[in-house]
């Protein structure tokens, strides 16, 4: 203590000749800055640009075909894509195709999810399970599932189930690895707390570990749907005899070009209905379960 | 071991091996705590105020020793005493009043039953109108409430009490150290307590066992004598202060190694 005091005086006497970084407005301007105000835009004003961003691309689209600026043959037109989803919807296969689209999505989303969920969680039983299975999850994880999918139209057949494993597939490990994520993520103390009132490993599981895990697996809900309707629908481009993924395949091979739009557009629509649905579903299970 | 002695430890020790050498994280303890009574650890980090806690609740092996509750051995058993630990550990997704009744609902009551138990309880220890909120809406005093009224219904005799106030402002925790001997005196469970804080120790104990560190031991074993019921105005008087002083200075002797930092 009595060195320190002793010492101060000295170390001030240092800090008052050091020179002082300069400090003048000629040579050092200092930036003079307001906090930067952000102005939000009405949602109509918004809404409106984004319909005027549409009616010059698909109008663009369209003139351009027109004057041959490009190829109408390969790219197609609005309104020879208009023309031709009025022609698939009315006399088309158009709602056979989207149902079986449709189906094979959510039946392997449900399939992959629930499959991966519970596999994931089963981690938590035992490490030395977990420890061994590891390579395995990594490897399928790192798999190119899709590249598998000719093979699995040989094993499944031509139909639904074939597409649906596909679907499954890919939704599988992503669950798997994130719900294992939810069990590695349980809290600790919590797991002793539940030991101190004298809990069973099955009541550790149901009350704590099961719960812990249900916000992961709602957030993998919305990137699961994504991959499923891929999956369907790279089953489809394989082989298939209905669908979008087979329209769109069969299309192109006969120089449909507007069918091709039609059946992409369609499967946009699809996805994202069913994005929202998800999102919607995500939503109240969150607030059912979560708080 | 006397017959009325409540939980008894015999000879409890633990041992680590860390890089081939022996570490005695707790020295050989003896503890004798009559039924009925609140009893206090205090000690500095390290000296196995925790393990002592673990290897009663059954939730660590100890080296040596045996834990008795009521003359019967409960070594090693899960279950045996009511454990809070320093986190309230409710969990989020059930209301308060489903948090409070987990305990009884892991001994196996039904779900209705455990609820109906805890409802009035709730209501008679400040967290009325609060039985059907989530933990996530509750100040840090409601949710330690609701974690102590957790551990003492599952209906055991003795109740560990791991600093449960250590992570609350100064207020709060002169209203929880009310609030709990008022538990304590409707409930007459067997409290062992164990806190950083010598005033609040004082204030709620019995008796108070001071701990050392390297290795882990009990140095004095220290009686509170104040009366009960006891009014906050009992820290200002004369043998609240001396007993207080005793207790640091004891403290401080337990723990050669701060004393070094303080001198260099």
């Amino acid at each position: 203590m009595a060195t320190k005091t002793s010492s101060f005086p000295t170390a001030r006497a240092l800090w008052d000749a050091v020179p002082r970084l300069s400090s003048s407005p000629e040579t050092r301007p200092r930036p003079v800055r307001r906090l930067p105000v952000r102005r939000d835009w009405p949602t109509w004003v918004v809404a409106l640009v984004q319909i005027a961003i549409l009616i010059v691309f698909v109008g663009g689209w369209e003139v351009s075909a027109r004057l041959k600026l490009i190829d109408p043959f390969f790219w197609s037109q609005p309104s020879a894509i208009w023309s031709t989803g009025v022609i698939f919807f009315q006399e088309g296969e158009a709602f056979a195709d989207i149902a079986f689209t449709f189906r094979s999505t959510l039946l392997g989303f449900f399939i992959g999810t629930t499959t991966g969920a519970l596999l994931g969680m089963s981690f938590w039983w035992s490490s030395n399970y977990a420890r061994i299975m590891q390579p395995y999850i990594i490897c399928l994880e790192s798999l190119p599932k899709l590249a598998l999918a000719p093979l699995i139209i040989l094993v499944f057949g031509m139909g639904l189930s074939s597409k649906v494993a596909i679907a499954t597939a890919l939704t599988l490990v992503v669950s798997t690895l994130t719900a294992y994520a939810g069990v590695k993520a349980v809290d600790h103390d919590q797991e002793r707390l539940f030991y101190s009132l004298g809990a069973s490993r099955w009541q550790v599981f149901t009350k704590l570990v099961a719960p812990s895990c249900i916000p992961w697996i709602i957030s993998i809900l919305r990137v699961n749907i994504g991959l499923a309707l891929t999956g369907a629908i790279v089953g489809e481009f394989v082989s298939s005899q209905h669908g979008l993924g087979r329209t769109i395949i069969y299309a192109g091979q006969t120089y449909e070009i507007p069918l091709v739009w039609v059946a992409v557009f369609v499967l946009s629509a699809l996805s994202m209905v069913m994005y929202v649905a998800v999102a919607y579903l995500e939503k109240v299970l969150r607030k059912g379960i979560v708080h | 071991m006397s017959s009325q002695s409540k939980l008894v430890l015999e000879n409890v020790s633990m041992t680590f091996q860390t890089d081939g050498k022996p570490f005695t994280a707790l020295a050989p303890v003896n503890l004798e705590i009559p039924a009925g009574k609140f009893i206090s650890l205090i000690g500095p980090s390290g000296c196995g105020k925790s393990t002592i806690f673990n290897i009663v609740a059954g939730l660590q092996p100890a080296t040596t020793g045996r834990v008795l509750i009521d003359g019967e051995d409960a070594t090693g058993l899960i279950g045996r005493v009511g454990y809070m630990l320093q986190k309230d550990l409710l969990l989020p997704w059930r209301t308060v009043l489903d948090n409070v009744a987990l305990g009884m609902e892991i001994r196996g009551y039904k779900m209705s039953e455990a609820r109906a138990r805890a409802l009035p309880l709730l209501a008679r220890y400040g967290l009325g109108g609060f039985e059907h909120r989530y933990p996530g809406s509750l100040s840090g005093g409601m949710r330690q409430r609701a974690a102590l009224l957790r551990t003492l219904l599952v209906d055991q005799d003795v109740i560990l009490l791991d600093e449960p106030f250590g992570a609350l402002d100064a207020q709060t925790k002169a209203r929880m150290q009310e609030w709990l001997l008022q538990l304590f005196t409707d409930f007459g469970r067997t409290v062992v307590f164990v806190t950083h804080d010598v005033e609040e120790a004082i204030f709620l104990c019995d008796e108070i066992y001071v701990m050392a560190s390297r290795p882990g031991r009990i140095v004095e074993k220290l009686p509170i004598d104040l009366p009960r019921p006891r009014d906050r105005a009992v820290v200002s008087s004369p043998r609240f202060v001396a007993m207080k002083k005793y207790c640091l200075d004891l403290l401080h002797l337990a723990a050669p190694e701060t004393h070094g930092d303080l001198a260099a």
